[in-house]
């Protein structure tokens, strides 16, 4: 087996092109975070001046950004915000999503590939267009200065995603291994909660990943929709852009301290799903 | 301890017109060894399935001990199933594979666990008892599978071709162990398998299904000695069966020169037979080689060191015919040689229908 697997001649060379491909594609996708994260710790005068990898590093525009000037929105309020609006919509969201996915799968109900369609087709519809109707429905059940209109949003948003995923994921789980349980006498719950459950666990993972990461950095519908009460991160890191001075440091500070929760939170999900992975096979 | 009775069972898949199982009668005594035997598609895991209640009965009733079971959900019919690719939970342990069905059942924990170790004991798997399944041989998945099904002490134990995942040698050993388990627990068990040396050895009695439709249910011995049909003739035995296509001509059954010996039983059940088409059968065990008889040439010789196939093509009716003989492992032929062949056992003969003639 280990003599297969070790590349040899003409292989060894298309492995190490790929590998070398491969690295430079990452290399390009994460060189402008690495410049933001490390602009971040600049000087407005050396982030703004020509570029340069080694400077004098400085807390400062971290200091400056996440101090709240009075009557503005303050960092530590916005994410709050966010969290709050992303957890909770993640949340429902995946707690319609693994019914619906069961029902579209395990047991699928008649005429399931409708429903199926009808999920993904409300995504045709360009956010732009629908952004007027939906202001002026937020507007009458006075929702435009609370935090619920984008948990709202945000979960008819991921909804449809997740539901598909989802969906993909349920369907790896072996119709033997329910049928197993079935027979084993588990009622509905405990098959899902001792067995579908456990199997696409990395699924779950992902899907609320991904519902995480697309809500926390949703713009457009947060800039908007809202006035008062509802800001999120992105609205926060754009505040600091400053018409009249320099703010290239301090917008890298800032939106490095929006892009850690999606780190974290990345972070933790993989190893959750590594774990799921490596629990095995059904063989 | 239970009977199991298939009454005109059907089952039509959506979107199929042909009947998967067709109108099956069978009944399964207590205690018994059932297995469920035929070729690929012909509806031994889909009858196997209605009866586990994962498959609905389109028509007829299925009924454990008497109790008409047909509508029941699996949960509810108190029986056990033996997956082909042994459907473990792949998050559990071995004991809490083993332990599942149990828990379902609210059994106290104290309680569970003796018989999980009890029968982990039974199968030699306590060394396994905290490893995932994942970590297990395939051998030993087995028996956690099949240790699953005893704790539970069904009334029915249902196994879908539970060993054909395993390698020559160790299938034909748990094959044995599997038989003997079976017999010291007594639980009634419909095996199924396409295998038919398996379905020999361990069946108390064997039902041959093909296309749906149920051929035969005999004890091994009799399917062997008396094939209902040329169907089940062909497919008991390995190997298979000489069959020959041939013509009554002047009420006699003949090969060339050559009259094939029939009993008077036989004989006189065929001179009330309509047609002239026939098809005569005999075993490989039942021809031999003689100094005279039906004069062929040696195309193929498999020599297993026991015993010999010699496959002969013999003149029949202008057409060429391959015997299949069966010698002992020292026969001296040699490909491209002449032999001749003669009967030496019984003779089945079957009619244009297909039926048995006797
Ligand atoms: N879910 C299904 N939907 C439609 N047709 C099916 C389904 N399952 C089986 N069939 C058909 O029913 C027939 C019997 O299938 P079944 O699985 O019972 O055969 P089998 O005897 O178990 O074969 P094998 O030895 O290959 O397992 C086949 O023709 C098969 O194509
Ligand atoms: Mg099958």
């Amino acid at each position: 087996m280990a003599d297969f697997a070790k590349p040899k001649g003409k292989g060894r060379f298309t492995s190490l092109a790929f590998t070398s491909l491969t690295w430079l594609l990452a290399g390009i996708f994460f060189f402008p975070i690495f410049w933001m994260f490390i602009s971040g710790f600049k000087s407005e005068l050396d982030a703004n001046g020509a570029p340069k990898l080694f400077f004098e590093p400085t807390l400062e525009q971290y200091r400056i950004v996440t101090e709240t000037p009075p009557g503005q929105l303050g960092f530590w309020e916005a994410t709050t915000n966010s969290f709050i609006i992303v957890i909770v919509s993640t949340l429902i969201v995946m707690m319609l999503a693994v019914p619906t996915a069961y029902a579209l799968t395990i047991r699928p109900v008649g005429k399931w590939m409708e429903y199926l369609f009808f999920f993904i087709s409300t995504k045709f519809l360009p956010i732009v267009a629908s952004i007027l109707p939906i202001y002026i429905l937020a507007k009458h059940f006075d929702l435009l200065s609370s935090r619920r209109l984008l948990i709202i949003l945000y979960m008819s948003m991921n909804l449809p995603l997740a539901i598909w995923m989802l969906r993909s994921f349920f369907q790896e789980v072996p119709r033997e291994l329910i049928e197993a349980a079935e027979i084993d006498g588990a009622n509905l719950r405990s098959q899902m909660v001792s067995v579908i459950l456990p199997i696409v666990a990395p699924g779950l993972a992902a899907t609320a990943l991904l519902c995480f990461i697309f809500a926390w950095n949703e713009y457009f519908l947060a800039v908007q929709l809202n006035t008062t009460g509802g800001e999120t991160v992105p609205i926060w890191a754009s505040s600091v852009v400053d018409e009249r001075g320099q703010f290239l440091a301090k917008l890298s500070a800032a939106s490095t301290l929006a892009t850690l929760p999606v780190i974290v939170a990345g972070w933790v999900a993989q190893k959750r799903m590594i774990r799921g992975l490596a629990m095995g096979a059904i063989k | 301890m239970a009977v199991v009775e298939y009454k005109d069972v059907s089952r039509i898949y959506p979107g199929s017109e042909i009947p998967a199982v067709n109108t099956l009668n069978l009944t399964v005594a207590s205690g018994e060894l059932l297995v469920l035997v035929g070729p690929s598609g012909s509806g031994k895991s889909t009858a196997l399935r209605m009866l586990a209640g994962l498959e609905p009965a389109n028509e007829g009733s299925i009924h454990i001990d008497g109790a008409d079971v047909t509508d029941f959900e699996p949960q509810q019919r108190d029986i056990a199933m033996v997956f082909q690719n042994y459907a473990l939970y792949p998050q559990m342990t071995v004991a809490g594979n083993m332990g599942f069905a149990l828990k379902q059942r609210k059994v106290p924990k104290a309680e569970r666990e003796a018989k999980v170790l009890e029968a982990a004991r039974i199968l030699d798997l306590e060394p396994y008892l905290d490893r995932k399944p994942k970590n297990l041989s395939g051998g030993q998945r087995q028996r956690v599978a099949m240790g699953r099904a005893i704790v539970r002490e069904p009334k029915v134990f249902l196994m879908d071709e539970p060993l054909s995942n395993l390698d020559a040698k160790l299938r034909v050993q748990t094959r044995a162990e599997l038989a003997d388990l079976q017999a010291r627990l007594g639980v009634t068990t419909v095996y199924v398998t396409h295998d038919q040396v398996e379905a020999m050895t361990m069946g108390h009695r064997v039902a041959v299904l093909k296309d749906g439709f149920l051929q035969q249910v005999d004890a091994p011995k009799e399917l062997y000695h008396r094939p209902a049909n040329r169907f089940v003739a062909g497919f008991i035995g390995s190997p298979a069966m000489n069959l020959i296509p041939t013509d009554r001509i002047d009420g006699k059954v003949t090969f060339g020169s050559f009259q094939v010996p029939l009993d008077a039983q036989t004989e006189k059940a065929l001179a009330s037979q309509p047609g002239v088409a026939f098809t005569v059968g005999i075993r490989p065990e039942h021809l031999q080689l003689v100094t005279s008889g039906i004069p062929g040439e040696v195309k193929l010789l498999e020599e297993l060191g026991s015993e010999s196939y010699i496959h002969v093509q013999v003149q029949h009716e202008d057409r060429d015919q391959i015997l299949v003989v069966r010698t002992d492992g020292d026969a001296t032929v040699s490909r491209g040689s002449t032999v001749n062949v003669g009967f030496n056992g019984p003779v089945h003969l079957f009619g244009e229908d297909g039926l048995r003639i006797e």
